[in-house]
């Protein structure tokens, strides 16, 4: 007689919580000692939800399943010299920000999830935990896999680890996830599993994913819908997450809270980074960032927030100024990062004029009036052969550890700055967001790394900025940064297109 | 009203995953992006197994769907016939 | 609480006192609605800076590159020191006018509206 088959979800007990044990001879306080301090109630772990319940049998059918998809279209793209399919050779550019700037936060996530699978008392918390640490460090291999072809061809590839630990816009996304793992577990799982795993991760992994493959990049898209395919399980991990601990205790609510409006305001301030890859690196525009905002934060995210107000969660505070704040994000940083090109890994470059128009057409209420003549500004200086590159270093905020390049919502050509006094010394912010989270736990953010300081601390070498450059950021000077026009890449592209 | 929603990879398996959303679910709307496919209903969707299956033409295991999967929006129920997405409110 | 550790009386290292800076003060200059400059700029200065040194060297440094910037009429420019109203005496040193260490100094010039009078 044939063995009867399990149902899904006898074998999600038989194989998730039945690996359980109780504490018979020591005290389960020492073996979760991460589970109080941050003040969050959990009376009952057994109403742990896992909808999808994926046990680890099925998960390592289904993610070798993928990997083999994977590596078979690596290996064509490989093969038939992918690179050259790229609409333009400058979206090149956004892959080398994708691999210096995002990999390595998939790999402080596998991190992250790794420790607070351990600390968490509940098996089935722990189960997910531990298959969305394993996903995230199969994402960091597979998009060094991929990017490695380019790495053959392009330049600012080269030291992608290494940048990521010292290069000044690097900073941010580093410190992002060092803020959320040195937080307690439950914080975590709210930052990164829910904040940014069911709202934000989406607007990197979808549409500009969607538009990776609008600009012939086989490899990039291929791994970037490999990997959300599993972010659709950490998504609802992060729903439950949530949902979880608003069921377990009504103290619990005003924490979840605060948690939900630090970290949706952290993110809003990464994802800048991904605003102007969309509006400003991709060639062939799917969507503008504006429009993508709309999809997945307001109507997405929108949604998600009406259901939780079961609970009694509201959006996160500064819902209004980010609302405001899509129509500029992008225009403001690629302009940062355009003015910083000498300090940059990648190449920046004036938008086109089809391009120009196209953000004109995509932000009818702010671009002509804002950002347009910037571009008219950069490209009178640059026909004079004055290419426009800033001189000195920018003020950064104390949080986020962006330069403080955002401007005032009531008033956009004026820059946003506040600041604080903590035990006599001044910080600067950004945002009243960036503001508060300071002032929630000051003792945390006096401790930000801000590269800034310290080059002028004379932690970073030089003191000329080449020498940082080349020799602590590891930038290979007058190949891997200033503009496109003139770069090596962009040389030996014309040579392999015939037009040189 | 508030939305579920589904994004698939654009591959030869999702669009027999599409064809049986769209017979089950009335009214949903299907949005075709570069290499994706996205499928919006108010309120509820749902993919039922039984119905996939008679669109592919052999056995498929609902969980299956993780291979093509890329994003979803609402709380998910997931049983052996079937996958559901619902916002409560 | 000024922190959420998992012991009591956790203090963070500052990273940025003004002991770490080898004798300099980092002070910050803002030009108010010129955008060609994404950011407000940080220097490094000695507190004996006399502020005419501030007029002559850092500011040409920050802002020199913008084709207002020679046009400043800096008898009718408004400063804020701190987000106070303030008015820099040039011969006196930074230290003894109250610019401290991480202080913003930031200028207005009313009649400049920036390249193409879009606040540039």
């Amino acid at each position: 007689m044939a063995a009867k088959k399990l149902n899904i979800k006898d074998k999600y007990r038989l194989l998730t919580r039945d690996l359980d044990w109780d504490f018979s001879y020591e005290d389960r306080k020492d073996a979760f000692p991460y589970e109080e301090f941050e003040g969050l109630k959990i009376t009952d772990w057994d109403k742990w939800e896992d909808p999808f319940r994926l046990t680890m049998d099925t998960y390592w059918k289904y993610q070798a399943e993928k990997e083999k998809k994977l590596y078979a279209i690596f290996d064509a793209f490989s093969q038939n010299d992918g690179h050259l399919n790229v609409s333009d050779p400058r979206y090149v550019n956004a892959i080398k920000l994708f691999l210096t700037g995002v990999s390595p936060l998939e790999y402080q996530a596998y991190q992250g999830f790794a420790h607070v699978g351990r600390q968490c008392g509940g098996v089935g918390a722990r189960v997910a935990c531990q298959m969305q640490a394993l996903d995230e460090l199969r994402h960091v291999q597979t998009q060094i896999h991929a990017m490695s072809h380019y790495n053959k061809f392009f330049d600012g590839l080269q030291e992608f680890s290494h940048q990521h630990d010292r290069v000044w816009y690097l900073s941010v996304p580093k410190s992002f996830f060092l803020d959320a793992r040195s937080a307690g577990p439950f914080e975590f799982m709210v930052a990164i599993g829910f904040s940014f795993e069911y709202v934000l991760t989406n607007l990197l992994f979808v549409p500009f994913m969607s538009g990776a493959a609008h600009n012939g990049d086989m490899a990039t898209v291929t791994f970037g819908f490999s990997a959300q395919s599993d972010e659709a399980r950490h998504m609802t991990l992060g729903l439950e997450v949530i949902k979880f601990f608003l069921e377990q205790h009504e103290d619990n609510l005003p924490i979840v809270q605060k948690w939900i409006d630090k970290w949706f305001w952290r993110g809003t301030r990464l994802l800048s980074i991904v605003a102007m890859m969309m509006d400003y690196m991709l060639p062939n525009k799917v969507m503008s960032w504006k429009e993508a905002w709309e999809v997945y934060f307001e109507d997405a995210g929108g949604s998600l927030f009406k259901d939780l107000a079961r609970y009694g969660i509201r959006m996160p505070k500064y819902s209004e100024v980010i609302e405001k704040e899509k129509e500029h994000v992008s225009h403001q940083a690629w302009w940062t990062f355009y003015t910083h090109g000498h300090a940059t890994g990648f190449h920046t470059f004036i938008p086109s004029d089809e391009e120009l128009d196209w953000l004109s057409e995509k932000y009818p209420d702010t671009f002509d009036k804002y950002y347009r003549p910037l571009w008219e500004m950069a490209k009178e200086k640059e026909a004079k052969g004055e290419r426009f590159y800033t001189t000195g270093l920018p003020q950064l905020c104390q949080t986020c550890q962006i330069p403080m390049l955002f401007t005032e919502m009531d008033n956009p050509n004026q820059n946003s700055m506040r600041d604080t006094v903590y035990k006599g010394e001044r910080y600067h912010f950004c945002s009243d967001g960036c503001c508060d989270i300071f002032e929630e736990e000051p003792e945390k953010y006096v401790q930000s790394w801000l590269p800034v300081h310290q080059i002028f601390q004379g932690n970073c070498g030089g003191p000329e900025m080449t020498d940082i450059l080349s020799e602590y950021y590891k930038i290979n000077v007058g190949a891997d940064n200033m503009d496109m026009k003139g770069s090596p890449d962009e040389e030996r592209w014309n040579k392999w297109k015939g037009t040189a | 009203m508030s939305k579920v929603y589904i994004a698939l990879q654009d591959n030869d398996e999702s669009r027999y995953i599409v064809e049986a959303i769209e017979e089950v679910n009335e009214d949903c709307t299907i949005i075709h992006q570069p290499a994706m496919i996205r499928i919006e209903r108010e309120h509820k969707l749902v993919v039922v197994r039984e119905v996939v299956e008679e669109k592919m033409g052999r056995d498929w295991d609902i969980q299956e769907m993780h291979l093509n999967l890329i994003t979803l929006g609402g709380n998910v129920d997931e049983d052996d016939d079937f996958f559901t997405l619902e916002w409560k409110q | 609480m000024p922190v959420y550790a998992l012991k009591p009386n956790y203090k963070g290292e500052r990273m940025d006192r003004v002991e770490n800076f080898g004798g300099n003060l980092i002070v910050y200059f803002g030009w108010d609605e010129h955008r060609m400059f994404c950011a407000a700029k940080a220097f490094p200065l000695p507190p004996s800076t006399p502020f005419a040194a501030v007029m002559e060297n850092v500011l040409p440094e920050a802002f020199g590159q913008h084709p207002e910037f020679s046009q400043i009429n800096w008898d009718t420019a408004e400063w804020l020191l701190n987000n106070e109203p303030f008015k820099p005496q040039m011969n006196a040193t930074l230290e003894s006018q109250g610019i401290d260490h991480k202080s913003l100094i930031r200028f207005k010039t009313p009649e400049l509206k920036g390249y193409a009078s879009a606040g540039v």
